[in-house]
């Protein structure tokens, strides 16, 4: 999923900065997953947004709506009878949902309320890791299930570098090197020679903004 | 001959090699390089200018190259994956080759966290094995990694970096089998410290033919304290540092820690003049490049050979 973090409660109190009215609109999708910006989270940022501005002397009225998924027009459509009514609207969605907002909505400042941190796994009650920076173009397969473009400080495709140490990787101790993972795991596979073979520098097809049109999809409808 | 260098030219003509470095100012006093190429002029065969060590900004290694050739120092070349992209990695070659520069290294580099820039955006576009790769393509194929024709390719002797004391210790041998592959000259090694990991490292180098293959130049750095070797054994990564040197430095008369580190560098050379698979020694005498005359006379490394 993708995991996103609150922005400093500062930030976003500038960013709302001269707006007396404004929606906060959650998605309920990876970011309610991740504890983000779900429909708690909308409410407990605005109970926050209304407290510091009436002690700011300057309050200001702020009403929460959260969306299944806001990286889709289908549940958008929701909000179209609403968004007028609001100075600006402001979004706790990850940076694709955001993003359609402010598409959809062009004539009405889009304001974000988190930042969009990674593509990751949960690993306990609001813990989380990141496991891909869909790089588009996968070396799981020969690198035993870890990504070495995520995983390695230093994303390297022939790693493990030097600094490499009893397992853990140079710029932290509790961090694991991802290159000593994947040589244990491929070992234990009998897999070794996956990474003896020389890998060609990578074509960062991540360069450029990707499209991806299925076969048998034609290009999707043209935006308004 | 690939480059015509003269530490290719040592090395080929079966002398013992050495090697130092030099780490460029943290500003633009080239005095200060001329100052430091002073210590190890005649004293090394060619001497490793650094890029932005530890990650901290530097005068460009290509820069400091340059005045240390004029002072009349062969340089080898240190290049980071971590700063530049394929693209200025490929250009700084061809105008370092131009200028004069014939030995590189081809580094990963440390990680920008350790340095005086921790939230600068790592390049590593390429990694160490393929810009290896990337030299000798533009060397022996007149090709840049794109497959264009370069005019006048670069006469490069291309050199990699090798830990042997970074775990997992059998992958170590297949790294440098595969920066072999990868069309590397010459290998100098982290600092060695732990003699007896050494030894098994070169072993099974040996067994595997690859000391056939490279030149590989053991590395070497002499302790300056017992705060030093602590640092050095707990602070750096990839470094195995011994209890008995540490024991060896704290057991030194008072005001001779330094002396006895020198001892100890002195001693480790010997020992690689005679182990088979070990084509010389790189010093690296971290802001110590004083030092270097007095270490290569005691090691028994002058005067250097003259190879035309
Ligand atoms: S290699 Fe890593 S970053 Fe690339 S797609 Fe696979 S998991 Fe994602
Ligand atoms: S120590 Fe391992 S994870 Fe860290 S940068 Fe080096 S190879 Fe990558």
């Amino acid at each position: 999923m993708i995991v996103a973090k609150r922005k400093p409660f500062d930030e976003i109190k500038s960013l709302i900065q001269g707006y007396k009215k404004i929606l906060n609109v959650g998605c309920g999708t990876c970011v309610a997953v991740c504890l983000t910006g779900g429909e708690k989270e909308v409410s407990v940022l605005n109970a926050e947004i209304d407290m510091a501005r009436k002690l700011d002397n300057d309050p200001i009225e702020i009403d929460g709506f959260t969306i299944e998924r806001q990286c889709d027009r289908e549940y958008l459509a929701a909000l179209d009878s609403k968004v007028d009514e609001y100075e600006a609207l402001l979004s706790m969605a990850c940076g694709a949902g955001i993003q359609f907002l402010a598409e959809r909505y062009p004539h009405i400042p889009v304001l974000p309320a988190v930042d969009t941190t990674f593509i990751g796994v949960n690993q306990d009650v609001g813990w989380y890791e990141e496991r891909c920076r869909s790089c588009s173009s996968c070396v799981l397969g020969w690198t035993g299930g870890i990504c070495p473009v995520t995983m390695c400080a230093k994303g390297l495709y022939n790693g493990p570098c030097g600094g490499t140490n009893r397992g853990s990787c140079e710029i932290d101790p509790e961090q694991p090197c991802a290159w000593y993972m994947i040589y244990e795991r491929l070992k234990k596979q009998n897999r070794l020679e996956c990474i003896m073979k020389l890998a060609p520098p990578s074509e960062w097809a991540n360069q450029v903004p990707r499209t991806l049109i299925q076969p048998g999809y034609k290009k999707p409808e043209k935006k308004a | 001959m690939k480059s015509g260098s003269n530490l290719e030219k040592i090395l080929q003509a079966g002398h013992f090699a050495f090697t130092g470095e030099l780490g460029p100012p943290r500003g633009t006093d080239a005095e200060e390089v001329r100052k430091k190429a002073g210590f190890l002029k005649g004293n090394v065969d060619a001497v490793n200018i650094t890029d932005n060590q530890t990650a901290v900004v530097r005068m460009a290694s290509w820069a400091a190259s340059l005045i240390a050739i004029q002072e009349g120092l062969e340089p080898n070349y240190q290049m980071v994956c971590r700063d530049r992209n394929r693209l200025a990695m490929q250009a700084d070659i061809l105008g370092a080759y131009a200028l004069g520069i014939r030995n590189m290294l081809c580094l990963s580099g440390d990680h920008m966290k350790f340095g005086d820039h921790p939230n600068a955006k790592g390049v590593f576009d390429i990694d160490s094995m393929q810009l290896i790769q990337t030299v000798k393509r533009m060397r022996d194929e007149g090709k840049f990694l794109s497959g264009a024709e370069i005019e006048h390719p670069p006469k490069i002797f291309i050199g990699a970096a090798s830990n042997p004391f970074a775990d997992p210790f059998e992958w170590r041998v297949h790294r440098l089998a595969k920066k072999i592959a990868a069309g590397v000259d010459f290998i100098q090694t982290q600092c060695i410290y732990n003699m007896e990991k050494f030894r098994n490292f070169i072993a099974m180098a040996n067994d595997m033919g690859l000391t056939e293959k490279v030149y590989i130049l053991a590395g070497v750095t002499p302790m300056k304290s017992v705060g030093m070797a602590n640092y050095m054994k707990n602070k750096v990564p990839g470094m195995d540092v011994p209890d008995e040197i540490i024991k060896r430095l704290k057991g030194a008369e008072k005001g001779k820690v330094a002396e006895e580190g020198i001892k100890i560098a002195c001693e480790q050379i010997e020992e690689f003049k005679t182990m088979k698979g070990v084509a010389g020694v790189h010093l690296m005498a971290i802001e110590w490049e004083h030092k270097v005359p007095e270490i290569a006379k005691q090691a028994g490394m002058l005067p250097r050979p003259k190879v035309d």
